[in-house]
């Protein structure tokens, strides 16, 4: 970029200036990649996030002194325009953090990405509009770094906003299979790469504005389109793939204009992002692939099967026979699902495992890595109801003990302990790894009714197994009852 | 069915068939139990408790008519006796060396389960009666090494002087031997141990133990190890004898079966160690023991102080825990050919593991069953950890890692001389993105994914850095990227910390 130096400083300072960019790039580098170190244990998470705090601060300070001393045209215009914009933008992140329930955070996640790829657009278009085209071998690449930039900047943004409005529910959660769907993705993708080729061969502002608003229209489109085709289930997957995607378009971004910092950060956001989605395609034996281009066949049980799991018996209980079940049970787990985060039942599950730690039984929590609808979602909801996180065991830490539990109590859960993923090679979730609750003495699960089946359409056996007990009803409302029978009988 | 649980009779067996705990277990399978009176007083579990657990005690007799048997042993001739067509006994039998036994079985037109023919395949673990009493046996041979040995295992330094930490020389790691190394070690022992297995000197690790190589490879089919040949055994003798003068005690495990143990410390051995070292020889018996001085079941100790144990019954020394395993394992069987939980023995011999254990059927002689081949080494405890790693992340990376390298290669390469440090760079930060998260607990996605969101929002940089620019378009769009991305960095830092702070651990509350 061309330095303006509108207010006339010696080239001394300036070269000063530049050299304490450089070097608060690199302070600002290395306490990001501390932050995410940090926010991979919990004893380090609180210290990860002020180092991240920190980073983000010293890199502002850089960053405006920088861009107010050399390339300003009118700092003081500059600066008033700086002080409103993060003004507005910083007030507006506070409410949000401030107000956001716990039950919601996979929207707020979801939100936060969509800004990210907005911004990774409008720098995008602004790094076009003050380098536009021209006859360098260096310039062939800035051209198609900002085709890049646009493009992941406008899938994230789309993507995000759709994946925000599903999760909010504000949308429907099923999947919207439009017919042809992967020959439409890879005919926007293919046009995506013409028109990247093309817009490197543009010359001026006029020229290169054609393809690149182009790039940009079909990019919205493919964004909306790829998440719009995948269902409420695999939104962890969406959500730590999007949180990827927001870090490559930052990266991009910083490509676009030479910026060290920016590509830095947004590699070690899109990588780490990306990791995420493996491990939750993991959780689910799934490939990435199959995860966004494949989606759960929504294919309905073959008729023969499904009537013959409908002819069978499922046991339903009440508040007190399952008050008594815990009461004579040693050992409880409770497998918790997307459920207890729709009908926020996690505080009352919280008082429950207070009243049942306080009666000498054991109890635990297992969470399958794709439990709820953001990698985490249901370790965040049990910390905010103050359950000790020394008792949430992952699905692999527990999977082998449920032999000796006597009862688990399943609360909104379906596709992950669904027995079906493991004994039926038709199944649409087969070979996903599931939680086996059903080895243990007692199964009590609570469900809001026996007619809707999981995310996967799947009928689950597990409810109709000879120690499953069906405990209908709203789960907040089930385990608030269940804790005023015991209240009643103790 | 009914299960019948007897006393056992062979003289110095203090273990039992069942515990209370496994009989409740049996009882869930759906099956009837009775014990015989005062069966389990050896290994200290009483009448009462079988009994709490659901047992009905009755007499001997009426064990015997159960539908199933299972015990330790083989019963004593008269008990066989009394069987008939229809009952089912399940017991370790070995077939091999017990032909009458087979016919006897055969001629009684019963059903015999010999346990100890349990196939080494890993499925088959569960159910693996020696595994569990060798297991019980090399952590036994420590404790009785022990007491025979005038000093402490472990090393310290103390007022009157440092004490040594004692040596323990371990052959064969198979079960007991894995048993017998981990209980050294927590006993503060310095353990080393040799296997004419190598593959297994990882395991040997895994507990703290040394491995000491022999220059003999053998490798094996059946999970077991062979009997090695002349010039081998010469070898193996040497590095024996060598290991022998160097360690206060030796345990030695190796058992060929079917055949007499092996030899594997000789007298000669024995003369070169220190006075007051300890063997025991897990491999005695009539026939001739690991080591050419010691006694089944007795202590030896020899002209040049040396302890030698001899004890057959090293089990039977710990009688709670070993009835305990012995029934779990028992209980493991009967989940497998118990499918439905109803209380009625299925053997479907078409499972290996079935079919492996079958001697007879009804009367029909089954045995010897097909060979299974595994190339699995035995050792249940230790190999549960070493198969924790995923395949999946063997699937082979070099398929997908080749094409990354060419591909970032050609980034830097082709790249215009101004931009190259920014492509290694870019590089450099994918590589430490992966690796700072990839030991992230499952319970910090979130909070990680919300502060990702904030450190993202360092795409401010971008915008303000051209919000000052001459043209108000770029003005324009630089102010509104600016001010979406400070509700990135102001709401992912706060809701993150918000998470934060609400996870607690058990002890803060």
């Amino acid at each position: 970029m061309v330095i303006v130096n509108a207010l006339n400083l010696d080239a001394g300072i300036l070269a000063n200036v530049q050299s304490f960019e450089g070097l608060a790039y690199i302070a600002a580098a290395l306490l990001f990649i501390l932050a995410l170190a940090g926010l991979s244990q919990q004893k380090s998470a609180l210290r990860g996030n002020q180092m991240g705090i920190f980073g983000m601060a010293i890199a502002l300070v850089a960053v405006i002194t920088v861009s107010l001393v050399m390339y300003a045209h009118d700092p003081a215009m500059a600066a008033i325009l700086m002080v409103v914009a993060v003004g507005i933008g910083g007030s507006f992140g506070i409410f949000l953090a401030k107000r956001v329930e716990m039950t919601d955070m996979p929207q707020l996640v979801a939100m936060l990405h969509c800004f990210v790829g907005l911004a990774a657009v409008l720098i995008g278009f602004n790094s076009f509009f003050t380098t536009p085209g021209a006859d360098t071998a260096e310039n062939a690449y800035h051209m198609g770094e900002v085709g890049l930039a646009v493009f992941i900047g406008a899938v994230t943004f789309t993507g995000s906003i759709v994946a925000y409005l599903k999760l909010a529910a504000k949308i429907n959660g099923k999947p919207l299979v439009l017919p042809g769907r992967n020959i439409l993705n890879l005919a926007m993708l293919i046009a995506i790469i013409v028109l990247i080729g093309w817009f490197i061969t543009t010359r001026g502002v006029d020229a290169g504005i054609i393809p690149l608003g182009a790039i940009c229209v079909i990019s919205l489109a493919m964004g909306a389109h790829l998440v719009l085709a995948i269902g409420g289930g695999d939104m962890p997957v969406v959500v730590s793939m999007l949180n990827s995607y927001s870090g490559w378009a930052a990266c991009m971004a910083g490509f676009t204009l030479g910026n060290d910092l920016l590509i830095i950060t947004g590699s070690l956001v899109g990588s780490s992002g990306a990791y995420l989605s493996y491990i939750m395609c993991k959780g689910m034996n799934r490939s990435i692939f199959n995860v966004i281009l494949g989606g759960i066949k929504n294919e309905k049980v073959p008729v023969g099967e499904a009537s013959e799991v409908q002819h069978r018996e499922h046991t339903e209980v009440n508040a007190s026979e399952v008050a008594e079940l815990l009461r004579s049970a040693k050992s409880v787990v409770i497998a918790p699902g997307y459920g207890m985060a729709v009908a926020h039942a996690q505080f009352p599950v919280s008082e429950l495992t207070k009243r049942l730690l306080a009666m000498g039984i054991d109890v635990k929590f297992a969470i399958h890595p794709v439990a709820g609808r953001m990698p985490g979602h249901m370790n965040v909801l049990l910390a905010e109801a103050k359950v000790p996180y020394d008792v949430v065991y992952e699905m692999d830490e527990i999977n082998d003990d449920f032999g000796d539990v006597d009862v688990v109590l399943v609360i909104g859960a379906n596709d992950t302990v669904n027995p079906s993923a493991l004994t039926d090679a038709n199944s649409p979730i087969a070979g996903m790894p599931v939680l086996r609750v059903w080895e243990a003495g007692t199964v009590v699960i609570s469900k809001r009714s026996m007619g809707n089946a999981g995310y996967a359409g799947v009928q689950n056996p597990l409810f109709f197994n000879e120690n499953s007990r069906m405990f209908l009803g709203d789960a907040q409302e089930s385990v608030n009852q269940l804790l005023r029978v015991m209240d009643q009988e103790s | 069915m009914r299960i019948g649980v007897p006393k056992e009779m062979a003289s110095g067996q203090t273990l039992v068939g069942a515990s209370p705990d496994t009989v409740k277990k049996l009882i869930k399978l759906g099956y009837e139990v009775c014990v015989e009176s005062g069966a389990g007083v050896n290994a200290r579990f009483f009448d009462d408790q079988f009994e709490a657990a659901g047992a009905t005690i009755v007499s001997r007799a009426e064990v015997f008519a159960s539908d199933i048997i299972t015990c330790l042993d083989t019963p004593p001739m008269a008990d066989l006796e009394s069987m008939h067509k229809g009952q089912t006994l399940v017991c370790r039998m070995n077939p091999g060396a017990n032909p009458d036994l087979v016919e006897k079985a055969q001629s009684l037109g019963i059903t015999a389960l010999a346990m100890d023919m349990v196939p080494r395949i890993s499925r088959a673990q569960a159910l693996d009666v020696r595994s569990s009493l060798a297991n019980v046996g090399g952590y036994r041979a420590v404790i009785e090494a022990a007491t025979a040995y005038g000093r402490t295992f472990s090393g310290q330094v103390t007022a009157a002087g440092k004490v040594p930490p004692a040596k323990i020389y371990v052959i064969g790691v198979g079960v007991a031997g894995l048993a017998a190394i981990g209980c050294g070690v927590s006993m503060g022992a310095v353990v080393s141990a040799t296997d004419v297995r190598p593959e297994v000197a990882d395991q040997v690790e895994s507990l703290g133990g040394t491995f000491v190589e022999i220059p003999v490879k053998q490798e094996s089919s059946d999970g077991y190890a062979k009997a090695l040949d002349d010039e081998q055994q010469r070898i193996t003798l040497e590095v024996y004898k060598e290991q022998a003068a160097k360690n206060d005690i030796v345990i030695t495990t190796a058992q060929v079966p079917g055949r007499p143990a092996p030899l594997l410390i000789t007298a000669e051995a024995v003369a070169g160690m220190k006075p007051g070292s300890v063997i025991v020889d897990m491999g005695a018996s009539p026939l001739g023991g690991n080591c050419e001085l010691s006694k089944p079941n007795e202590v030896v100790v020899t002209e040049n102080g040396v302890t030698i144990i001899g004890y057959t019954d090293l089990p039977s020394r710990l009688p709670s825990q070993g009835s305990q395993l012995f029934g779990q394992n028992m209980v493991n069987f009967f989940k497998l050919t118990t499918p439905n939980k109803d209380g009625k023995l299925a053997l479907n011999t078409d499972d290996e593991v079935v079919r492996g254990v079958t001697v007879t059927l009804d009367g029909t002689g089954m045995w010897p069953p097909p060979p299974v081949k595994v190339s699995a080494d035995p050792a249940p405890t230790v190999k549960m950890e070493k198969e924790e790693p995923e395949p999946k992340k063997k699937m082979n990376p070099a398929v997908w890692i080749v094409p990354v390298a060419i591909l970032a290669a050609a980034l830097v390469w082709f790249a215009p001389e101004a931009m190259k440090g920014h492509f290694v760079i870019f590089e450099l930060a994918v590589v430490i993105g992966f690796y700072v998260i990839t030991n992230v607990t499952h319970s910090l996605h979130t909070p990680l994914m919300s502060v990702t969101n904030a450190i993202s929002g360092i795409i401010i940089v971008g915008a303000a850095l051209l919000i000052g620019y001459g043209n108000p378009i770029v003005q324009a769009l630089s102010f509104v990227a600016m001010l979406v991305a400070s509700i990135n960095i102001f709401g992912g830092f706060l809701v993150t910390r918000r998470m934060l702070g609400m996870f607690q651990r058990s002890s803060e509350k």
